[in-house]
This record gives C-alpha cells, structure tokens and sequence, in this order.
C-alpha cells in the first residue's frame, strides 16, 4: 500500500507585524497578516522529499484553524501537496495545544496515516509540544525535533540534535515526525504549483464529523488559563557612535561603566 | 507541604545548572523533590547536590531504556512517580526533549500544561508562570486550571539558591509501556570550554557581518576576553560559519544574560526574539540603519574586524 503521509500545519500571524492579544486573552487574529507558520514549511518539504523518494506515497495537509487557515493549506498544496483537510468550526476557539492535539488526533484517525509529519513548534505559540501530544494520543512511536529524516521500508529514520548530544533515532512506522529548521530550506511554490494548487480538494470537517463536543475544546475545554497579558516597554536606544578609530575603546569605557570590566 | 516534583536534567554524571534553579522555584510553591532517571552510579552524587538545594526526596530510577528510548522512558517515570505520590506540581526545564516529556506526562495526568515560564510564583488558585511571548513583546501570567500544574521553566529564570534538605533517596522501579523511538547511536557534544549559552551572564554573538567561519576568530577572542558563551544569528548558522547549537533567536537558544554583544547581526525579529529580554545589549555594525541599534543600549557604527580587537585588547588590558 502506498505511503500515507499527513503534515500538520499551523496558520499564524505574521512574526514580522503587528502581533497581540484579543479582549480574551487569545491570539488576536482578526485584521492581523496570517500565513504558513514558517517553521511548518519545512515540515511540508520534508513530506515532499520523502514522498518523491517512495513511490506512489500521497501528502495530505492538515490544519486547525479560521476560514483564513485556508491560506496556509493553499500554500502547502502550491509547494506540491496533494489534498488538505480544514477543520473549522467556531467552538474551537480558545482551544490550548492539549485541546487542539485533541481534534488533531480525531482528524487523523478519520484520515488515515503511516506518517505525520509537523515543524519543530508554531511561530506564535513556540511551545513545540503538538508532535509529542500527537505521539501519545495516536499511540505510537515519536521520532522528532530532527535535522535530518528518511523513511525506507516502513521505518522512519532521523537525527536528533540536542542540548547535550546528538541522536540517531529510528521506528517503525506509523509514527509520527516533526523536524527543525535544519532539515533542508523549504521550495518556493513554482508558477505551475499555484495553478495547480486551485484544483486540489479540501476537505472541510467540523466538530460534529470529529465526534467531538464543543465542551470538549475551545476556551472552556482547555486546562490553562491566562490571567493577564501586557505589551513589554519597547527598548529604548541608547547611545549610537560612530568608530573613528576609537570605537573598541569608546565601547570598552562604556562596558567599564557598567561594571561588566 | 504540598510535593513539588522537578525532574533533574543532567549529563555527563552531574547535575545542569537549570536544574538547581527549578528546585530553587519549587520551593516557592511547595517542598522539592527531585527525579534523578537514567544516571546510573551517578545517582547519589546527584541525589546529593539536589539534596544541598532543597529536595527533602529524591526519587531515583534506572534502567538502559532511559538511554536506549526516546522521550518515553521519562514520561512513564515522572508519571508514575506523580501517581503514586499525589504531587501538586512537575518543574521541568524548557528544553526540546523537557517540553516533550512534560507536555506527554500532563496529558496522561489530565492536567494543563505550561511551557517556557520565565518565572514561577505561589498564586491563590494555584502556581502563577510568567511567560515573555511574541518574541519577547509581551508578558503574560498563567496557570493551569485543571489536575496538577506541569510547567518548563527556561534556564536562567532564577539565580539558585542552596538550602539544604533532607534528600531522602527512594529507588523506583518503572514499568516501562514501550512503543518509542530507538536511539541507536549517541554522540555528546564537544564541549568548547565556553559557559553554555543559555546558562552564561555574558554572551558575544555574530552574524552575517561576521562574513566567513574564519571571521568567528574576533567574535570568539572577545568572549574568552570577557569569559562569555559564543552566540550566532541564524544567517550565521545558515550559512555554515557557527554550529546550531549556538544559534541565538526564535529557532535557536532564547537567552538573557547580563550582557549580550551582537557582531554584525542586523536585528531581525527571528534573532530578537532570542535574545531581547537581555539586561544590556551593545551592538557593533557596519550599517547605521540596522533595527539592532533601536534595541542597544550603546552601540558602534564601524567594522567588527576593527572595533572587535580593539575592544579586546582593552578587556584585557582593564582585567589586567
């Protein structure tokens, strides 16, 4: 049987604008920039290598999210995916990362998978934990946070560098992947991509198809809560010289007065 | 007193120093106790100094699936340690694999999960965590409204305090439910002789100014000058000059040392948000525009190659 492999996707706002807080206390989405949470295109082109290096092997992208989500799974489809799967539905909102792995879960049962594939954490939320809640709710092997992945003969292989060393890692498939930032720069959607993309289906599914409760998730079904939330005081620049031939020494007092010499 | 669980990371037979600093915010919600897994004859040494800051108990457990599984081998652990102990709390420090296990171990307790804190305290409805988020822009405080509080605390949250406790060591035998990756080789980390990045109060960066991995040699010099960690921008690490491992930014280590001295680095939101919350920040580039300037609190508009050694020589000279 062919290789069955599910990325999952984030749609986030954008890092470079304006991003805040809604009365809430949730992500404010409403007429702020949104897009593929960068870190999940990698996870996107790690799907796309290891479905051109196994025949016959089908991507699927799946995503949480608003109606604007749909953008993020247009952009993964432009870059070569095959199909998408939205679930949307307006109970979800407030959902914390336990709630969202959740309906994660239920949608990739209903899809079907050998390999789900996600970035190393979101750009927003940067917790970094969805793959390993997947792992655990899906009940099978973990195999992540890896610069560089490979499948070949149904087992996923990878390594992992962390704080302390670096890892080979391996298991039989499923299981479930997510990868870093050092895994291979993503593809840029080619012209032909973006025309294709328009003709590529996704699924639409809500709660109800999920068999999920909307007490379940959204802000009443999760087990965090943010008491309260305040814009840092912008830094402030300093003192900017320019170097005459002085500029190590100026920088040296300057270090000197504060006490770090 | 309310049992406050922090699991010990350590490498090499001795405890990391985030380690001492979770137990030194344990004991502000409650009474420590340490989870020492996978240490081997290391165990009591460890146990030992956990001991020194606090813990009244030290759980220990070993097993050559703690070396051999990935990620797994803990959760069953610090799951079933929680368990059996009616804990009202888990510390776990902030890094990839700590949020992991944190994050697969809240979710079999049925307990909310928080990652990332910068700061824990006792609220009246529970641990208050602070987080610093969107790249360091705000500040939010938050706590865990169902089953028992799990929170990652980053390195450096806290300055640790000994306080000696009992250490009662009680051996723990794990059943291990499987079902996870293999590790099939492990490689330690070279150490540079440098303090960690995240752990260190001073730390020198460069960036893409810096123009060749040979061009580290300034950036390196002034941090030994300064017995600082060496830091990277992520255009630095792209291009192969500096390893990962010393990426500074979204995608690399967050740090906030005392100091930080960003070389050639322009500033971008994805290096900001690994190193604004900084106490002082001093830049040095070519470019008088760079957004690194908006943040500095003295900065040199000049070239590194020139700027760099002058400033050593001046270090070395004040330290004499």
């Amino acid at each position: 049987m062919s290789l069955r492999i599910v990325v999952c996707v984030k749609y986030v706002p954008d890092a470079t604008g304006d991003r805040r807080f809604a009365d809430d206390h949730t992500t404010d989405r409403e007429g702020v920039d949104g897009l593929l949470s960068e870190l999940d295109e990698y996870g996107v082109e790690q799907a796309l290598r290891i479905a051109e290096a196994n025949d016959g092997a089908e991507v699927t992208v799946l995503t949480v999210g608003p109606d604007d989500a749909k953008d993020a799974l247009r952009k993964a489809l432009s870059m070569g995916a095959d199909k998408a799967v939205h679930v949307n539905d307006d109970d979800i909102h407030g959902s914390d990362v336990l709630a969202t792995s959740a309906i994660l879960a239920k949608a990739l049962e209903k899809t079907g998978f050998d390999l789900v594939i996600g970035g190393m954490a979101s750009t927003d939320g940067t917790m970094g934990v969805l793959p390993a809640l997947l792992a655990e709710r899906l009940g099978v092997p973990q195999v992540t946070l890896l610069s560089e992945v490979s499948v070949e003969g149904g087992v996923v292989k990878g390594r992992r560098d962390g704080d302390a060393a670096t890892e080979l890692v391996e298991a039989p498939l499923p299981a479930v992947v997510s990868v870093t930032d050092q895994s291979g720069e993503a593809r840029y959607p080619s012209f032909k991509g973006i025309m294709a993309a328009k003709k590529k289906p996704v699924q639409s599914l809500d709660l109800d198809d999920l068999g999920i409760e909307a007490d379940e998730v959204g802000l009443a079904g999760s087990w965090t809560a943010v008491d309260s939330v305040a814009a840092r005081p912008a830094r402030t620049a300093g003192t900017v010289v320019k170097d005459e031939g002085e500029g190590g020494k100026q920088l040296a007092a300057f270090l000197a007065d504060q006490k770090f010499i | 007193m309310a049992e406050i669980l922090v699991l010990v990371d350590h490498a090499e037979g001795a405890v990391r120093k985030p380690a001492l600093e979770l137990l030194t915010l344990a004991r502000r919600i409650g009474e420590p106790s340490a989870v020492v897994l996978g240490a081997g004859a290391a165990a009591a040494d460890i146990a030992a100094k956990a001991a020194e800051f606090g813990a009244a108990k030290v759980y220990v457990a070993d097993g050559a699936e703690f070396a051999d599984q990935l990620v797994v081998p803990k959760v069953d652990a610090l799951t079933q340690i929680a368990k059996a102990n009616d804990v009202a709390g888990v510390l776990v420090t902030s890094s990839g694999e700590g949020k992991e296990v944190a994050a697969r171990v809240a979710l079999r307790l049925g307990s909310g999960i928080i990652t990332d804190a910068v700061d824990v305290r006792a609220g009246d409805q529970g641990p208050v965590a602070t987080q610093s988020v969107f790249a360091a822009s705000y500040t939010v405080e938050s706590r865990v409204s169902n089953g028992v509080p799990v929170i990652t605390v980053k390195p450096n949250a806290v300055a640790p305090e000994a306080a000696p406790a009992a250490g009662a060591v009680e051996n723990v035998s794990v059943e291990f439910t499987g079902n996870a990756a293999r590790v099939t080789s492990r490689t330690p980390r070279v150490s540079t002789g440098r303090p960690e990045l995240t752990e260190a109060a001073i730390v020198v960066s460069g960036g893409r100014g810096v123009g060749a991995a040979e061009g580290f040699g300034v950036v390196e010099e002034l941090a030994d000058a300064l017995e600082a960690a060496v830091g990277a921008s992520r255009a630095a690490v792209d291009a192969g000059w500096y390893p990962h491992s010393s990426q500074v930014g979204q995608t690399g280590k967050q740090v906030s040392p005392q100091l930080y001295v960003a070389n050639g680095i322009s500033g971008a939101i994805q290096h900001r948000a690994g190193m604004q919350t900084s106490k002082t920040i001093v830049a040095v580039n070519k470019d008088p525009e760079a957004p690194i300037f908006e943040l500095a609190d003295y900065g040199v508009v000049g070239d590194l190659f020139e700027v760099l050694p002058q400033l050593t020589a001046e270090v070395k000279a004040r330290k004499g």
